[in-house]
């Protein structure tokens, strides 16, 4: 099991009093199986998928990534395992404005100090057909290749677990496939995906698709 | 990739951001650079000042004992000729004097006949133009019970003259009497006071002043007088000749030989009236000398002084505008690049979000902000350095000495990242601290 979510609870405090995000949620990822999570607006989805990447401290309930539970790791370590372990994929890319592709894609490589981390950079850069794109930055691109750069930045440290967050919200058709096509080869490669989507097509690639409903689990379809 | 390399790139992008940062960095050490240029070339240009002060006091001082010198030796020699052309005094005495005694007592004790004053008042003597004959001898003025000298004294002018001069002593005509100073003086006698001498009225025509001589205790009456008083009718004890004149330069050698024809066997001395004058000359010329040269030395020591107390002023009133305005400078660039951290912390927010999420630590995060701060610190230090090393010297002036001090570089190449880097830790710190996932969700 690479990903486990056990009984997972996460209250914010509101104007009005506490709201429940996610209430008692469990859900679990095998290596090489990719799981889309789906549901209304506001029902937990991005919730879950910050304490799946050890960014929200739930209060109750316990997180395993690969065995290991993060919230048991000090912030330092905390950060260095998301670095090691997980992949992020977002619908904003949230690339670094000022760096190019190739400097996105190897922004992972700060945490670990990898010196190989720019020849695995430039290989993925080719994978996802940026090549002649190496030495833009962010706002020279379009939007799904800022988000091809994105994946491949989360793919740079061979991460073990992707978690995906709208990661085809801004995307064409075409733009969509490349992305849950190279999600798809992870997952093919032995890697987890957890896939948070409203998208219909997104949800086709997935082998399992839990849907939350006002922060609970409502069904889980395989 | 390094953080190092983040920094960089950040500063290429954002590079308003980061210029402004430095010129506020620039602005703090400039002002703390040049006050204290201009107050060490404040300092430089006291010493200069004050030493200049001091060669042209030196020089002045130099150029008044040249010039009195110069005055002294013009003086001594425009007195010699003076004195040259001076008529001169001798005094002839009788052939028994004792010359040493009459020196030590200061009145001759031998006596020669009075005729002899006719004789040389009556010979062809041209060189002497007045004749004093003298009796003069201490006795003890009995009414007053002192020791005093009277003298007896008649004008004289010698015959040989065809144009008679006025005698050149009063006559004390008889039964007058002149009063040296301790004689009148104790007894507040005037001119028309009464008194008696040995049995002898007499009434006072003049009182002298101290003299700090004999003449002091002398009483001076008419020639003939004296002689029935002192018993020494028709003798003399002296002939002052004065005003003698030579056209020679060994002229006692030659009025001796002129009165040795007349009264063979008189002793003749030259009186000190020159060698007084000379002494008396040097001793005014001397005196205005010290007195002109220590006037010289008085104005360069407040030329020096008045130099030194503007430079003073100079260099105090810097240091008053530094006091104030370094301070305002360090504290409105600190406050300055706050703002200016603080707004690029918040801009920032995401880029930081996903650094985070993607495992960036705290740690590096501070490290981001902080080495910006530190590159900010360097270039404005040097660039503040330059600037504030530029307005001072050109604000004081020309001078010849380098204001350059490797040590204020040092302290602004230190002092600005240390400033900088102050300012940036809490906008650093917030955003180190802000959490990813809220920043993600945000987003």
């Amino acid at each position: 099991m690479l990903i486990s979510l056990d009984h997972i609870t996460k209250t914010y405090t509101g104007d009005t009093g506490p709201i429940v995000a996610v209430d008692d949620v469990s859900v679990s990822v095998e290596a090489g199986e990719f799981v889309a999570v789906v549901g209304p607006s506001g029902c937990g989805k991005t919730t879950l998928l910050l304490v799946a990447g050890g960014l929200l401290r739930p209060e109750d309930g316990e997180v395993n990534i690969d065995g290991t539970d993060p919230y048991s790791l000090s912030g330092e370590q905390r950060a260095r395992f998301r670095a090691e372990q997980i992949g992020f994929v977002f619908q904003q890319f949230h690339l670094v404005p000022y760096l190019n592709v190739l400097d996105n894609v190897m922004a992972p490589a700060l945490v670990t100090g990898e010196t190989s981390a720019r020849e695995r950079a430039e290989t993925l850069v080719e994978r996802f057909g940026l090549t002649d794109r190496l030495g833009h930055r962010p706002g020279q691109l379009s939007t799904g290749e800022r988000q091809r750069v994105a994946l491949a930045r989360a793919l740079l440290n061979e991460p073990r677990v992707i978690l995906a967050d709208e990661p085809t919200g801004n995307l064409d058709g075409d733009n969509s496939e490349q992305v849950l096509q190279a999600l798809k080869a992870f997952t093919d490669e032995g890697g987890a995906v957890l896939l948070v989507t409203h998208d219909p097509d997104a949800v086709a690639f997935a082998g399992r698709q839990v849907m939350l409903q006002g922060g609970q689990l409502a069904q889980s379809v395989s | 990739m390094k953080i190092s390399r983040l920094v960089v790139q950040e500063i290429a992008h954002r590079f308003v951001n980061f210029v402004l940062a430095v010129i506020g960095v620039s602005i703090a050490v400039a002002c703390l650079v040049a006050s204290v240029t201009m107050i060490d070339a404040g300092e430089i240009q006291s010493r200069k000042l004050v030493a200049e002060g001091k060669t042209e006091s030196e020089r002045l001082v130099a150029k008044r004992e040249q010039e009195v010198k110069d005055a002294g030796k013009k003086l001594n020699d425009e007195m010699r000729k003076i004195t040259k052309g001076l008529g001169f005094n001798i005094v002839v005495l009788a052939e028994d004097e004792d010359i040493a005694a009459f020196h030590a007592e200061g009145t001759p004790t031998r006596t020669m006949p009075q005729e002899y004053v006719d004789r040389l008042a009556k010979s062809p003597i041209v060189v002497i133009n007045h004749l004093l004959p003298i009796v003069t001898k201490k006795v003890e003025w009995a009414e007053e019970k002192q020791t005093i000298v009277l003298t007896g004294t008649r004008g004289e002018v010698p015959q040989a003259h065809r144009d008679p001069k006025k005698p050149l002593l009063d006559l004390v005509p008889k039964g007058k009497v002149v009063l040296g100073y301790r004689l009148h003086h104790p007894r507040k006698l005037k001119p028309g006071s009464k008194l008696t001498i040995n049995g002898r009225e007499l009434e006072v025509v003049k009182c002298h002043p101290e003299r700090g001589s004999v003449d002091d205790v002398t009483a001076w009456v008419n020639l003939e007088e004296a002689q029935q008083m002192l018993g020494m009718q028709n003798l003399v004890n002296a002939i002052l000749a004065l005003e003698c004149n030579c056209a020679t330069v060994d002229r006692i050698a030659e009025i001796r030989g002129e009165i040795a024809k007349v009264l063979p066997g008189t002793q003749i001395l030259e009186r000190g009236r020159k060698a007084l004058a000379r002494a008396e000359a040097r001793n005014k010329a001397k005196k205005t000398a010290d007195a002109s040269l220590e006037a010289a030395r008085t104005s360069g020591k407040q030329m020096i002084a008045s130099r030194k107390a503007n430079a003073d002023e100079m260099i105090a009133s810097r240091k008053a505008q530094a006091n104030v305005l370094v301070p305002l400078a360090v504290v409105g660039s600190f406050a300055w690049i706050v703002l200016l951290a603080v707004g690029n912390a918040r801009q920032r927010r995401g880029e930081i979000g996903i650094l985070r999420a993607i495992g960036m630590g705290s740690r590096d995060v501070l490290v981001l902000f902080l080495g910006k701060a530190l590159l900010v610190g360097l270039a404005g230090g040097g660039i503040g350095y330059i600037v504030g090393y530029l307005v001072g010297t050109g604000y004081s002036g020309p001078i010849e000495q380098s204001l350059f001090d490797v040590n204020w570089l040092l302290t602004a190449l230190l002092m600005a990242p240390a400033l900088s880097a102050a300012a940036t830790w809490l906008p650093a710190l917030v955003a180190a601290g802000q959490d990813p996932a809220v920043v993600l969700q945000e987003q």
